[in-house]
């Protein structure tokens, strides 16, 4: 049985302009120690994926309808309460800005302690500390002992990042949400992290949830991949198949804007227009305005195919 | 100066905040310890003779003293300690009160928000004062009413402010990593967003803990403030004016410098506080 199962979710927002449709009826799952990485572009509805895994989903916002089947048990039926319990203790998240996502008052080993001594009633707070200690060295920041008395201010994005992951995997989660963890960081960090993520995620035998756009971070890090546009997945399968033989017309765009070491080609590759916005989507497929292959046959929404148990949207796929 | 903490040592870059916070020390020291700096216990009748009433400033009466010969230095000094006590019990309750609405407002919003807010809003929309003498005239005098009476004043400027700090810090995602980390909304708003807030509720804190005295003084000085048997600053001016045009001047003017004295030192340690702790301030 796979560790997270979601079937068929929709998270909607009730804004003035209209009904955004966020997360538009997505199915995807994950099995015990797989990394799956959900791609798009922003706005395509990849953090809110990650949200409502946790019921983080604030007004005007809602989970409308569908599962997510954790461990046997659907998350969305569960009261605010017993969703604390599982929050930071079974599935945990790591957000985007290190910069910000550390409160900048409280200096980290109280962060980090507070964060154990929360889940464990029973701990006492030297416990605690060596945890906090523990799991510092773990994620690699060097005199962490010394970095416990430190504020958020004083640690360099990267160093903060790590603090981050360190909290996210105090609890030894079993499915860790990252959103977009290495976006703030500069590319020789970038690698680091991702590179500490994926070691981390294999050490303690959790799984990982990798939300980015950037497919180049996705080919290297993860086993699954969904690609997701305008709020549904578009494409859906094992990595080998997806990056090497892309079959949506969006994946190969995504692919092809892709530098090439080969190649010398003065500009990049890039998908012509832009995202449709989520309040005025076009009938039919909603990738048809960008897509070379597009015809009348689009203009009603693509079935789903599963060809080589890879979910594909996209009539033009046979 | 230097001192460990940074913040102390940057107070202490302006001399007249220095001032400021000497004087209030004194002051301060008087309030607590009158009994070991004055002559006389002014509220103990068998320390007060008649023949010594209305003696001008001299050497026995510095200050002079007042028409039952109480000495008014003496009498300052336990009006001093009456004044205090109110300026800082209110404070302190009306921030525990403001603080706790503020942050509970800001953080839920929706119809909490809206309730507590309006009430502010309508209390805000009523002079201070007006208020105060309401509940006095309602209650009676009393220095615990008194100190009820101004919290009930004073909560709205802690409240205001707090919601809309909190409305800020809510979105950050401290917050949201708190929420994900499993912590209920009250550990957030007491353990993660509370240390946020706290800078701007102290400034306000500090210049509100004048006005808390200025307005007892009010109300004593209208007769509605603190009983005549404990008078403070307010209710000893109040005393002397009655006889202020027959001479004897020196009853309502001395206690009056001090109110003026003790309130412009703590003005001048609110501002130096509100302009170290506010960064964005400086040059």
């Amino acid at each position: 049985m796979a560790l997270l199962e979601v079937n068929n979710l929709n998270t909607h927002f009730f804004t003035r302009g209209g009904v955004v449709k966020a997360v538009d009826g997505i199915s995807f799952s994950i099995e015990e120690g797989e990394i799956l990485g959900i791609v798009g572009e922003s706005g395509a509805g990849k953090s809110i994926t990650g949200f409502s895994m946790l019921g983080l989903i604030d007004k005007p916002g809602e989970i409308v309808s569908g599962e997510i089947i954790f461990n046997g048990e659907d998350l969305v039926k569960k009261s605010e309460e017993e969703l604390e319990k599982i929050r930071g203790n079974e599935i945990a998240m790591i957000f985007q800005d290190p910069q910000t996502s550390l409160n900048p008052v409280i200096n980290i080993g109280d962060q980090l302690m507070e964060a154990v001594l929360y889940h464990n009633k029973k701990a006492s707070k030297k416990d605690a500390y060596n945890v906090s200690v523990d799991i510092l060295n773990l994620v690699g920041l060097p005199a962490a002992e010394k970095r416990m008395k430190s504020y958020p201010h004083q640690l360099s994005g990267g160093m903060k990042q790590r603090v981050v992951i360190a909290m996210a995997l105090l609890n030894n989660p079993r499915l860790l949400i990252a959103d977009e963890p290495t976006t703030a960081l500069d590319v020789t960090i970038q690698a680091q992290i991702l590179y500490l993520m994926k070691k981390l995620s294999s050490d303690f035998g959790s799984s990982l949830i990798l939300i980015t756009h950037d497919i180049a971070v996705v080919s290297q890090l993860c086993d699954k991949i969904a690609v997701m546009y305008a709020g549904r997945i578009v494409e859906y399968g094992k990595k080998e198949d997806i990056i090497f033989d892309p079959k949506h017309p969006y994946t190969k765009g995504l692919i092809a804007c892709l530098p090439k070491l080969d190649d010398d080609k003065e500009r990049l590759y890039q998908i012509p227009g832009i995202m449709p916005s989520l309040l005025s989507l076009p009938e039919g497929c909603y990738f048809k305005d960008r897509c070379e292959f597009a015809d009348a046959e689009c203009d009603v929404y693509p079935q789903l195919q599963e060809i080589d148990g890879r979910r594909i949207f996209c009539h033009k796929v046979k | 100066m230097k001192f460990k903490n940074e913040l102390l040592t940057e107070y202490f870059e302006d001399k007249l905040a220095v001032v400021g916070l000497v004087v209030f020390t004194i002051l301060a020291i008087f309030a607590i310890a009158p009994a070991l700096f004055s002559y006389q216990n002014p509220y103990d009748l068998t320390q007060l003779y008649l023949e010594n009433s209305f003696q001008a400033p001299n050497a026995n009466y510095w200050l002079g003293t007042d028409e039952q010969g109480r000495d008014i230095f003496s009498a300052i000094m336990y009006g001093l300690r009456v004044s205090l006590y109110v300026g800082f019990a209110s404070t302190i309750l009306s921030v525990i009160i403001g603080f706790t609405l503020g942050l509970i407002s800001g953080y839920y919003g929706g119809w909490v928000d809206t309730i507590i807010m309006r009430i502010a809003d309508i209390q805000l929309s009523f002079p201070a004062i007006l208020i105060a003498l309401i509940i006095m005239a309602l209650w009676g005098a009393g220095i615990g009413k008194i100190i009820i009476a101004i919290t009930i004043v004073n909560w709205v400027y802690y409240a205001r402010t707090a919601r809309g700090v909190v409305l800020s810090e809510k979105e950050k995602d401290y917050a949201q990593s708190a929420k994900a980390l499993g912590m209920s909304n009250f550990s957030i708003i007491f353990k993660e967003i509370m240390p946020n807030t706290t800078a701007p509720i102290i400034v306000i804190a500090t210049v509100r803990i004048a006005v808390a005295i200025i307005l007892e003084a009010t109300l004593s000085f209208l007769g509605l403030g603190v009983p005549i048997t404990e008078p403070s600053l307010g209710s000893l001016i109040a005393n002397g004016y009655q006889v202020l045009f027959s001479g004897y001047w020196w009853t309502s003017v001395f206690p009056g410098i001090i109110l003026m004295v003790l309130i412009i030192s703590i003005n001048l340690i609110g501002d130096r506080s509100r302009d170290i702790m506010n960064p964005r301030l400086k040059r």
